[in-house]
This record gives C-alpha cells, sequence and structure tokens, in this order.
C-alpha cells in the first residue's frame, strides 16, 4: 500500500474547526454526585435490567444484560446506589428508561473480568465472548455491538480500524489515538486475532498528523498499517473508508462482510483493549466538548451517564447562548433541547453552536445547480430524489436509490438554496420502511 | 464583572432549536451565484461598450432594470413576496437578454424583451427553478420571430469611439456567410471587431468569462465542451469534404453566439442537465442543432434556437442518465452468479 | 379572390370529413355506460374525501349502482340526500353511525414547553426530529398535516394545536392516518365528552410538560353515572365510546387539568386561558 492519501468519490470541504480543543489533552472528570445511565445504548434489541430500586452496585457491576445476539450488557459507572429507574429525556428527543445511581463516592470496583494479560495466545472465542461482556459498541456514532460485527458469516481478509473522524469540531479520537496509541493498537491486533487475520489497517485523515506519526511509530510492534486520508468528509463513513483503503464498494443495502471487511472505531479498540488486558467493561469514554460558545473547549473522559449540564460546566459554561446543541458531531449530530441528556458509549461530541453557524432552513426553489449530485457521496441523485419526496412520491424516491442515502448531509451541507434534503429523504426512508412492514404484515 | 466570570453560565435550554442534520452550510447562497455569473459577463460587457459605444451601455442598463423591475412588477401582481429581484437572477437574466441584443436596439424592444423574459420566459412557469426554457434566449427567439428585420440589423463596431452614434448597419460574419460576402478576420472575430449582438462579437471577452465560470465550479466543462466540439467537428468535416459550404471550423467556433451560448446560456443551471452525462449529451446535442441550422439552413444562426430546443429535452436526459449509485455494480454481479 | 375561396372551401370540406369520421367512430365504439351512476354521482357531494372506502364519489357511484355497497356509507352526505339516492335506484339507504374525528391532545402552545424548530413544516417530517421538538412526547406537535388533509376545512390550528370543529367535520377520516403520533380517532358524534390526552406517563412526568394533561385522578370516573362509562388504561383515562357519559360530565367532575372536555365548547375556544 503507498504513502499517497486515499480518498472516495464525492463529498464536502466543511470548514473542520478541530483547533478549538484538538491540543487539549485528554481530562478525567470529577466523580459526580448522580449518574442517570440511560438503558438502551446499543443498536438492537434493548439489555434487559438486572438491579431494583435500592440495590447497592459496585463500579463495574453489571445492570442489564443482554438480550439475545444484537445485544449488550450495561454496566454501572461507579459504586453506589441505585435510586430511580425513571424514564428521562433521550438523544433522540423522546423519553427512554434509565437508571439513576447516586454515587457513594468510594468508587469501588465489584469483582471485574479476569484479565486476559496473554491475550497474544489466548482464544479467539474467549476474546469474542470478551468483548461481549463488556458492552463495547461502535463508539463512533452508531452504537453498533462490536461482537456482532466481529462473527461475520462471510469470509473476511481486512480490518480496518476508522480513526478518519471526519466530523468538524470533534478531536475525541484525535486526543485517544495520540494519548492512548498503544491501547488502539493492543485493540486493532485483539480484533485481528479473533477474525484469525494477521494485519490490521487503520485509516486516519491528514489533519492528524500528531496523531498519524504516533501511530507509525508503534504499528510495526502490532502488525498494524497506517494509512493516511484525505480530509474530505464523509471520509469516515464506513462505506466510503473501506472505498478509500481497499477499492472495494459495498453493495446497496450490504454490509462490508460482503466485500470482506470489518470495519471498528479506534475508541472501540481502546475499550476492547482495556476490556481484555485489564478486565474493565465498558462505563467510560472520551468526549469532546467544544464549540465556539464554550469558554473552555477540551476533551474529558467522562463516565457514562455524566448529564450533559455536568459536561458543559465542567468546559467553563458558554460565553453567550448558543443556537443549537448537539451530541456529536455538526454534520451528523442530533439536536437536543435539554441538558438533562446523558452521555452514551457513541456520544462522541457535545457540541455548542453559535447562531451564526445554525443553518437556516429557507428552502428557496431548486436551482438544478447539481452541487448535491456531486457531493453526494453514494452517487445518487439527492435534487431529483427531494422532488419526488416533495410530492410525496415515495414509490419514486425508492426507485431513485434513496434507501442508498447514509444521512451524511453533505447535499444540504452544500445547497445554495438551504434545501431540507436530509430531512426529506430521512422521511423518504421512513416511509418506505413502513410501507414495507404493513406489506409483510398483509 | 468579576463576579459574573466565576458564575458558569450553562445555556438556557428553552432557547436550543432543533433541526435535522446537517447543522452547519456550506455558505453557498443563490444571489452568490448569480453575483459570479455577472462578474464573469463584465469582460463581455467591457467589450461591448468599447466596440458599440455608450449605446450598448444603454441597451445594457434597460434590460437589466427592466427585468428587475418586471420581476417586482409580478410578483406584486401576484401577492407574493417581492424581494427575489435581490437574489440577482434577474438581473442576470436582464444582461444576457441584452447581450443577445444589437447596441442599436430602439428602447422598446429592451422593455418588450424583458417582459418576454421575466414575464414567458420565467414566472409564468412559476419563478426561479421552474423555467424549463432559458429566459434570456425565449425573449430573444419571440423578438427575432416578431421583429425579424429590427432584430437583424446590426450596428458596425466602432473601436473606442464611445460616443459616436452612426446608424450604420453591417450583416454578421454568420449573415456575411450565407449571403456571400467577404469573410471578416478571424482575429477581427477573435477580438470582437465585428458586426452583432452585444454579446457574440468577442470571443476573448466571453473565453475570460468563461474561464472564470469554469474555475469558480459554476458551470460543468462537460457542455461548453461538448457544444463547441461538437461544431468544431461537424463544421470542420463539412469544410474538409466541400469548402464551398462553409467556412472552417476555427471560424465557425468565433464567429456568431456559440461562446456566449455555449459558456452563459447552455451552462444556465436551471434549464441544462444535472449529471456529467447529460451534461456533454446535452452539448452535443445542442452542437449539432446550430452546426445543421447554420450550415444547411435557412437562418444564419442556430446557437437559440439549439439551446432552446435541448432545454426541452433536458428533463428527458436528465431522466435517462441517471447513473448507477456507489454499490449498485456488485449487487447485479451477485445477482446474475 | 379564387384563392380565397378555394381555402374556405377546402378547410370547410375538411372539416365536414372530419366530423363525419369522429361521428362514426364514436358512434361504432361506443360504451354502453349506465346512465344511472352518472346521475348518483351528481347527488353525491363530490368533494372525493375517499371517506367511503373508494376512490372518489365517481367510483362509489358505481359500487352502489353494482351494488356493492350502501348510500349511508358515503360519511359526507346529510341523511336526506342518502334517502333520495336510495329512493332513485330502489335500495335501502343502510344504516352507519356518525362518526367525527377528535385530535386527543389540547397541549396548545400556551400551556404546554416546545422548543423553537428549524425545518420542514410537516408533522411527520418533524416527528423524525427530537420526536418534533415538544416536551410531551405524545401530544399534537402542531404542523398543521391534518388540517392540510382535511377537504372540508374542518380542522383549525389555534395556538400550535390541530382543533377539529365537530359542525364541520364529516368522519371521513382522512386526517388520522397523516398524524404520525395517532392522535386523531373516529368517535361517535353523538358523544360529546372527551379526554384530550394520549399520554401513557405518569401523571407527574406529564404535567413537568403540559398544563392540561389528563393526569388519572379518577375525578371524573367517580362522577360518571355508571361505572365504566370512563375507562382507565394506565395513567390515561378514556371515554368509554361504547357506554358513554352525559355532557354534564365535564361539569361534575370538575377535572383539574381541564383534560376532559366537551368537543363543541374545546372548537369555540371555551377552554382557552382556563389554566394559568
Amino acid at each position: 500500500m503507498s504513502d499517497k492519501p486515499r480518498k472516495f468519490k464525492g463529498g464536502v470541504h466543511p470548514n473542520d474547526s478541530k483547533a478549538l480543543s484538538a491540543s487539549k489533552p485528554v481530562q478525567t472528570a470529577p466523580l459526580l454526585e448522580k449518574y442517570t445511565v440511560i438503558i438502551h445504548q446499543n443498536i438492537g434489541a434493548p439489555p434487559e435490567l438486572v438491579v431494583k430500586k435500592g440495590d447497592l452496585v459496585k463500579k463495574g457491576q453489571l445492570l442489564a444484560k443482554a438480550t439475545g445476539f444484537v445485544s449488550v450488557p450495561l454496566h454501572a459507572p461507579t459504586s453506589g446506589t441505585v435510586t430511580a429507574l425513571e424514564k428521562c429525556h433521550g438523544p433522540t428527543g423522546l423519553s427512554v428508561p434509565a437508571i439513576e445511581i447516586t454515587a457513594d463516592g468510594k468508587d469501588e470496583w465489584g469483582s471485574p473480568f479476569e484479565p486476559i494479560t496473554d491475550w497474544q495466545n489466548a482464544e479467539p472465542a474467549v476474546l469474542k465472548q470478551r468483548v461481549a461482556d463488556a458492552g463495547i459498541v461502535g463508539m463512533g456514532g452508531a452504537g453498533f455491538p462490536s461482537h456482532v460485527k466481529l462473527s461475520p458469516t462471510k469470509p473476511v481478509d481486512t480490518l480496518i480500524l476508522n480513526g478518519a473522524e471526519c466530523e468538524p469540531y470533534l478531536t475525541a479520537d484525535h486526543r485517544l489515538m495520540v494519548e492512548q496509541t498503544e491501547d488502539v493498537l493492543r485493540g486493532a491486533a485483539i480484533f485481528a486475532r479473533i477474525l484469525g487475520l494477521k494485519t490490521a489497517i487503520i485509516g486516519v485523515e491528514e489533519n492528524k498528523p500528531d496523531a498519524i506519526a504516533k501511530l507509525k511509530e508503534l504499528a510495526g510492534k502490532y502488525n498494524v498499517t497506517v494509512q493516511s486520508l484525505h480530509v474530505n468528509y464523509p471520509q469516515g463513513a464506513e462505506k466510503q473508508l473501506i472505498y478509500a483503503l481497499t477499492g472495494r464498494e459495498v453493495p446497496i443495502g450490504g454490509l462490508p462482510m460482503d466485500v470482506g471487511c470489518v470495519v471498528q472505531n479506534v475508541a472501540s479498540a481502546a475499550a476492547v483493549a482495556e476490556a481484555v488486558i485489564n478486565g474493565h467493561p465498558s462505563i467510560e469514554r472520551i468526549t469532546t466538548v467544544t464549540g465556539e460558545p464554550v469558554v473552555n473547549p477540551g476533551n474529558w473522559r467522562f463516565r457514562l451517564g455524566t448529564p450533559i449540564s455536568k459536561a458543559i460546566e465542567l468546559a467553563g459554561g458558554v460565553k453567550y447562548q448558543p443556537a443549537k446543541l448537539l451530541l456529536g458531531g455538526p454534520m451528523m449530530g442530533t439536536a437536543q433541547n435539554s441538558l438533562d441528556v446523558t452521555v452514551m458509549k457513541n456520544t462522541s461530541g457535545i457540541l455548542l453552536i453559535p447562531v451564526e453557524q445554525v443553518s437556516q432552513y429557507t428552502s428557496e426553489p431548486c436551482i438544478r445547480c447539481g452541487r448535491c449530485v456531486e457531493a453526494c457521496p453514494m452517487d445518487i441523485l439527492p435534487a431529483t430524489i427531494s422532488q419526488a419526496v416533495e410530492n410525496e412520491r415515495f414509490d419514486w424516491a425508492e426507485q431513485l436509490n434513496v434507501m442508498a442515502c447514509i444521512e451524511c448531509g453533505s447535499c444540504s451541507y452544500i445547497c445554495p438554496s438551504h434545501r431540507p434534503l436530509n430531512q426529506q429523504f430521512k422521511r423518504a426512508k421512513a416511509e418506505i420502511l413502513a410501507a414495507k412492514r404493513n406489506q409483510q404484515k398483509k | 464583572m468579576s463576579e459574573e466570570t466565576t458564575v458558569v453560565q450553562l445555556p438556557d435550554a428553552t432557547k436550543l432549536v432543533v433541526s435535522n442534520s446537517p447543522h452547519i452550510r456550506g455558505g453557498e447562497t443563490i444571489s452568490k451565484i448569480m453575483v459570479q455569473v455577472l462578474i464573469a459577463l463584465l469582460p463581455a460587457a467591457i467589450a461591448a461598450v468599447w466596440f458599440f459605444g455608450l449605446a450598448a451601455l444603454e441597451v445594457m442598463a434597460l434590460c437589466t432594470v427592466g427585468c428587475m423591475a418586471v420581476e417586482v412588477l409580478w410578483k406584486k401582481a401576484t401577492k407574493q413576496p417581492t424581494d427575489s429581484w435581490k437574489d440577482g437572477s434577474a438581473a442576470l437574466t436582464g444582461l444576457l437578454l441584452a447581450m443577445n441584443l444589437s447596441a442599436g436596439a430602439p428602447w422598446w424592444i429592451c422593455i418588450l424583451g424583458s417582459l418576454l423574459a421575466i414575464g414567458l420566459g420565467k414566472q409564468l412557469f412559476g419563478g426561479l427553478g421552474y423555467n424549463p426554457f432559458n429566459p434570456a434566449l425565449v425573449a430573444r427567439v419571440a423578438l427575432l420571430v416578431g421583429f425579424p428585420s429590427l432584430m437583424t440589423s446590426w450596428v458596425v463596431p466602432n473601436p473606442g469611439k464611445w460616443l459616436a452614434c452612426d446608424a450604420l448597419t453591417g450583416a454578421t460574419p454568420l449573415a456575411a456567410l450565407k449571403n456571400h460576402y467577404p469573410l471578416a478576420s478571424i482575429s477581427d472575430l477573435f477580438y470582437g471587431n465585428v458586426g452583432g449582438c452585444l454579446g457574440e462579437t468577442s470571443a476573448l471577452a466571453l473565453l475570460i468569462g468563461g474561464a472564470f465560470l469554469l474555475a469558480r465550479g459554476l458551470i460543468k466543462w462537460q457542455i461548453p465542451a461538448s457544444f463547441i466540439g461538437t461544431v468544431a467537428l461537424i463544421s470542420g468535416l463539412a469544410h474538409h469534404f466541400n469548402p464551398e459550404l462553409t467556412p472552417p471550423a476555427l471560424y465557425h467556433v468565433l464567429a456568431g453566439g456559440l461562446m456566449i451560448g455555449a459558456f452563459f446560456m447552455a451552462t444556465d443551471m436551471v434549464t441544462s442537465p444535472m449529471t456529467a452525462n447529460g451534461a456533454l449529451i446535452f452539448g452535443f446535442g445542442c452542437g449539432v442543432i446550430t452546426s445543421v441550422i447554420r450550415i444547411w439552413g435557412g437562418y444564419p444562426e442556430g446557437v437559440s434556437f439549439s439551446i432552446l430546443f435541448m432545454n426541452a429535452l433536458t428533463p428527458l436526459i436528465d431522466r435517462y442518465t441517471i447513473g448507477k449509485p456507489f454499490g449498485y455494480i456488485r449487487i447485479k454481479k451477485e445477482t446474475a452468479q | 379572390m379564387t384563392l380565397i375561396i378555394t381555402a374556405v372551401l377546402f378547410t370547410a370540406g375538411l372539416g365536414a370529413l372530419l366530423a363525419l369520421v369522429i361521428g362514426a367512430t364514436a358512434k361504432a365504439f361506443a360504451v354502453e355506460a349506465d346512465a344511472r351512476v352518472e346521475t348518483v354521482t351528481e347527488m353525491l357531494p363530490g368533494v372525493n374525501c375517499g371517506g367511503c372506502g373508494f376512490a372518489g364519489c365517481a367510483d362509489f357511484a358505481k359500487a352502489i349502482v353494482e351494488g356493492r355497497t350502501i348510500p349511508s356509507q358515503c360519511p359526507v352526505s346529510n341523511p336526506e340526500n342518502i334517502k333520495r339516492i336510495a329512493e332513485y335506484l330502489g335500495i335501502t339507504a343502510g344504516e352507519k353511525e356518525k362518526v367525527f374525528a377528535v385530535v386527543r391532545c389540547a397541549g396548545s402552545c400556551a400551556v404546554t414547553v416546545r422548543s423553537p424548530y428549524n425545518g420542514i413544516g410537516d408533522c411527520r417530517s418533524a416527528a423524525l426530529v427530537a420526536g418534533g421538538a415538544k416536551g410531551c412526547d405524545f401530544g399534537c406537535i402542531g404542523f398543521a398535516t391534518c388540517a392540510r388533509a382535511c377537504p372540508f376545512d374542518a380542522i383549525e390550528m389555534r395556538d400550535g394545536l390541530a382543533v377539529v370543529h365537530p359542525d364541520l367535520c364529516t368522519g371521513c377520516g382522512k386526517c388520522v392516518e397523516t398524524c404520525p403520533k395517532n392522535l386523531i380517532i373516529l368517535a361517535p358524534a353523538a358523544v360529546d365528552v372527551h379526554v384530550y390526552c394520549n399520554s401513557p406517563e405518569k401523571g407527574a412526568l406529564k404535567l413537568k410538560v403540559c398544563k392540561t394533561a389528563c393526569i388519572a385522578c379518577r375525578k371524573c370516573v367517580k362522577a360518571a353515572d355508571s361505572e365504566n362509562q370512563m375507562t382507565i388504561n394506565g395513567f390515561l383515562v378514556a371515554t368509554n365510546y361504547s357506554n358513554p357519559p352525559i355532557s354534564d360530565l365535564v361539569e361534575k367532575a370538575k377535572c383539574p387539568t381541564k383534560a376532559l372536555r366537551l368537543a363543541t365548547k374545546h372548537a369555540a375556544g371555551a377552554y382557552e386561558g382556563v389554566l394559568k
């Protein structure tokens, strides 16, 4: 593989605004009095509660157990008492069930997993079971259970670690790769061992030269190749990353394993290393708190269940009222209307953006400039699909392959008429799936 | 003051806006695009004033203001918000219309043209983004059919003499061709020292503007490339096999409205295909029709007709040039196995 | 002169010839249509609301004539009109209970928590973004999709809340499908007492985001004439439409959050500003 940075077709180049927090070392957030842990933190089935109100729990103790294969367990972020099993404000804006834990301040580990120090020679099945037991999910944003990806039903020849972090503002993965390089690479090696592969590729965008240098320095020891990538959004999208690194196209509606690849996030890799070598389940993560209104942007290691209001307080609060509060990056993150939402396994960023940055959907008519067509990384026609959705012609939208849309938002970002393209596609996808479900019922 | 800074201020949750992602925008707007195209037309406008004097400036001013006025009046009459003239699209249509008129065009032709362009060509279909035909060309063709003699009498260029307003009329290079008059020299064609519309004389000025448009990514290179390429190819072949029939390709490329047509009219975003392959087909079609009209047809010039005709085909081209999405080929291969 | 005459004669001749051809074709290929279908179509309201379950009034008329349905399936026509159609065709009109739509939410902007929303002004699109930006996950989000779907202008948007006017509503049910929160039900038109809340959450949680939520205090259940006139399901009370209470229940129950309302008074705006 050559040293030349790799790229994919299409995409946009937003101002990355990472300078706000890129040089800030990760700080560990102080212990709070209360954590509100959202129970359903993964894609797939929600885990089932195994504690009840009033129970005493130790740090790392099982709170909810996995229900089925595509499900992950949940562990206590600290030691204390389960004081409530109530609904709380979830990241989608709807109320979700959560566990409130009042900390006892001792922060005592319960009986964590047995550390597997000799992981280089451990059975792959044992390692995979550890990944599942530790409740590790895709920490880049989607929250897909990691062990499911490690159980491909098709032959796999490439393991890819996703360190692209193409979302503007976010620097959590960047800092992780700089500060915990060894952990990331160990995680990669564990993934490779589970999959029966000798090597792994780690793709990092060029705007993180310190991370690339650090990784390259140590990569040889773990048989990992470091590949720099062009700075181009959405470079971190699974399908685009696979194309950039291997030239393979994941079929529409398909999975990376259809082209012999498995993609894991770097933060998940570090979490796996922690779970295997130290025996600690996934109860914390690095999250960037940033944005122009934030007094002191930076990166923190938060326990799961830390309310956003506390996170913003740690960052010194805000200088002025922001227009939006986002979980995740500005391109794919979800807007919040409450500060009670808590940090989850896939919360890569807490972003506050000022009113100047907020896009106003004035939605002028489409002038057919074709910029969305050029920007679309999936090579579909956003402008035409938008027309179909506006006329509620979801059948037409489906013909135009709206289901291939990865909702990266490149089209809405670039549109000079400020059309709400991404929202329209979301609607179309929801309608098409609902229609399919109805048909199956009949 | 010091107290204020020690208190950690949290955002007011009730004022947080919720919306769908993405939450940042590229900063491109319709008016920015229109203004850039207007800037790209500046060299051609300056060249027009240089060759045809202040009369050219008058035509341009009348058409631009006229189009904006019609836009506002139409919106007023149909009880819609009247601020749409600010996006610059009406001004651009006006300037493009002026580029399609002679410097000697009387004031009422300019006003009537504005009415036809904005009223008939654009607003009747629903305004910006909905017009199937290039509004400036709709007006030009309507005027050409309605007032053939007025629209085909051209002022003789008078470089640098701004105030000279001689009523001398001359033939355009292409009309000269049809009527077997002596041909203009290639260098005159290139610099623009020939009779014709304001915008169809100086190939140099238009090339500068076109290069600007391409550099700013405002037009697709496929349209001018395939349009001009096709005209050059067909006229070149025709000249090769029968030199009596038509002059060499270079003459065809530089003369008439091909340059402005290929760079400014055919590339109009609203009325040209969105896909790259569609743009190639669009340019090719324009080129074929232009060459056929020029070489074998009754009119000396066919650029406007060809673009209008291809405008009508744009939805069809767009429909049949939809590419295969990312990851599509593999599905097909797998199902074939 | 001859030229003009030739032209006129030629055109006239051509016209006559074409007229003959068209006339002959029309006769030869005429489709036998039941004239009654047309008459019945004209007797129907002609709004094509689809409330009868057919694709518009003409399709419905055809179905009546062919005996596939009964005239009273038309929710829009008044009883006299249905009787006229039945008499015209010599069939029975049949019976159909009159229904009307109820939007089971009273949370207007004044009494609920809402965030500013920026995006497509359509409930089904807005529901995908933070659930519609309303504090209550189950309430009306107020982007008027149902009001736009109503062929009779019976749904009014008032302070961010869809309000059905029972006198205008024909019960065609077109709005029911459009609500992403499934708030709209078709209730018997004879019943006037409804609970304007559809949130299954606990009372305390509901009150945090909405002043007019049903908190399941059971005052109305106790005040009702017979036991099962109001049914309780979790933290939510609803009218039992098969054994409905009479209208004075609202007076008697003294609902503390004014979630129990009369549809007619709700439409008239009698409950606005009652809650402070």
